[in-house]
């Protein structure tokens, strides 16, 4: 392959990752039917792998794609004969875009920038979350279905017929395409940052399996977080989500150490944290901490910055974090914020003080089963020298987590302890 | 347009012992419902109250059975036939739809032409 193929199709999976969710929901407009848009954004591809290699890439691929997809698009319908009549189409409203929303396409048409109306529409609260998730990645990031089905580790025929489902439902329901009015729309952009923060989340931390982070999820729940953040430059949440993946992700080259072992906080080399990340997250956080109450991402992103902007694990405000927990605990009464909460505790008044709050969590019914509670304890156990204690709370945490570099940690944990 | 049913799912035994009072109350709110549905964009086409699920008779193959297809706490006591521009316009109403001892569920209806 000549050098000129190879940046031709590099600009084409650039362009496939940051252009898809525009040319997609540009085309959406036109068929007013999802799988057909889908498939005439695909073809544009397709078409710029070869026409970028004879004529060179466009100045402004995103507006030669979204032309491309949206031409194909109405050849389509032209062409459909009588049995396409009665498809079901998307009901949507006739919005005007705002002049900021407008893009211009190749021949200088206006491009309406209807990337909140197709993430909107994934994340309409009528379909579970499951569902929110995979059209999410499969409309708006563009992922194939297979890809989608391995970030979840589910198989591929399970999560076509979900996406299929969920497809149908929006067609047949007549979830409408459109921006939520004004009234609605606080409640149903929470629900898009509920699925971004789980896309994070799960990639950050893949519940089970070899790779303590998932790249390709995080990426992507990045690059959603940005869209939003341009598409919604005033929402408080929104930045407050945005800072949150931003600064936990600036830790990510120090999460793992040799071999991918596990590395705490506290073993973390700070010196290689993305310095450029933290700066951004935090001038965020402030942003999304002057809404009243503030967003649950926002405070997260807060404790996030105060473990960024320590310079060494000592210097961590432990009595700032434990306010920041216990306010979000009062905002979001959750048991997995109080276990938090309880180590923090910890650190800030010693393990005898953390244990306390931590054995207070033990009746919880959402914790039974939740790997991070006797690890916690374990930990507290240890440092009081209460070693047999600890012993048996390792084990037990063992037990619960199927995360293969957590568990190594736990294992070595329970090594370093020695025989009873 | 297209058409819903809003299914109403209620605990019937908590009609069974209501008041004559409680009774007025919930047909005052079925009447004050109806009436506002045209406000949210949307037109109430039909709908019945349903005799108890005790009443229910169920036929199976020509095999005829007393009681509901499915038992079940909350039973399926009366229906709304209702026209909405989509989803979102349906769920408005089905939020303002009284159903005080339970939920209701909204089902679009299949447009045969």
């Amino acid at each position: 392959m000549s050098d000129d193929a190879a940046d031709v199709e590099a600009a084409v999976a650039d362009a496939h990752r940051r252009e898809w969710a525009l040319v997609l929901a540009a085309t959406v407009r036109v068929t007013r039917d999802l799988d057909t848009a889908e498939d005439c954004t695909q073809e544009a591809f397709a078409a710029a792998l070869a026409d970028w290699r004879v004529r060179g890439v466009p100045d402004r691929p995103g507006a030669w794609l979204t032309t491309t997809a949206r031409r194909r698009a109405l050849n389509v319908l032209r062409s459909r004969g009588v049995e396409h009549r009665h498809l079901p189409l998307l009901v949507e409203d006739a919005a005007v875009p705002g002049p900021e929303e407008l893009a211009t396409d190749v021949d200088g048409a206006p491009i309406p920038d209807d990337r909140l109306r197709l993430v909107a529409t994934c994340c309409h609260p009528a379909l579970d979350r499951p569902a929110q998730v995979a059209l999410t990645l499969r409309l708006v990031c563009g992922l194939s279905t297979a890809q989608v089905a391995r970030a979840f580790l589910v198989a591929e025929a399970t999560m076509a017929a979900r996406i299929t489902r969920a497809k149908k439902k929006i067609a047949l329901a007549r979830i409408p395409y459109r921006v939520p009015p004004a009234a609605e729309l606080p409640e149903r952009v929470d629900a898009v940052l509920a699925v971004v923060h789980l896309l994070f989340t799960t990639g950050h931390t893949v519940p089970a399996g070899e790779e303590l982070v998932r790249r390709d999820l995080v990426e992507r729940s990045v690059d959603l977080a940005r869209m939003l953040r341009r598409l919604l430059p005033r929402d408080p949440a929104v930045a407050g989500l945005l800072a949150l993946v931003v600064l936990t992700d600036a830790r990510r080259e120090t999460r793992t150490g040799p071999g991918g072992r596990l590395l705490l906080l506290e073993q973390q080399d700070r010196a290689r944290w993305d310095r450029a990340a933290i700066a951004e997250g935090t001038t965020l956080v402030r942003e999304a901490l002057r809404a009243r109450p503030p967003s649950r991402y926002a405070l997260q992103a807060a404790i996030a910055a105060v473990h960024a902007e320590a310079p060494t694990w000592e210097d961590t405000d432990w009595t700032e974090i434990v306010a920041l927990y216990g306010v979000l605990t009062q905002l979001w009464p959750s048991p997995v914020v109080a276990l938090n909460r309880a180590v923090a505790v910890g650190f800030a008044a010693g393990p005898a003080a953390g244990l306390a709050e931590l054995d207070a969590l033990a009746g919880e019914p959402q914790l039974a089963g939740y790997g991070y509670l006797p690890a916690a304890r374990a930990d507290m156990l240890r440092r009081l020298g209460r070693d047999d204690e600890a012993r048996l709370a390792y084990g037990e945490a063992l037990l619960l987590t199927e995360n293969t570099v957590e568990r190594d940690f736990l294992a070595g944990r329970l090594r370093d302890l020695g025989a009873p | 347009m297209a058409q819903y049913t809003i299914l109403i799912y209620e605990d019937e035994n908590a009609y069974a012992t209501a008041s004559p009072e409680l009774m007025d109350e919930v047909i005052q709110e079925h009447d004050a419902f109806t009436a506002a549905v045209p406000g949210l964009g949307a037109t109430v086409l039909g709908g019945s109250a349903l005799e108890p699920s005790g009443t229910a008779t169920s036929v199976r193959g020509g095999e005829v059975t007393d009681g509901p297809f499915v038992e079940t706490k909350e039973a399926l006591g009366g229906y709304y036939l209702i026209e909405a521009p989509d989803l979102d316009t349906a769920l408005a109403v089905a939020k303002l739809c009284p159903a005080r001892f339970g939920g209701v569920e909204v089902r679009p209806v299949i447009a045969f032409d």
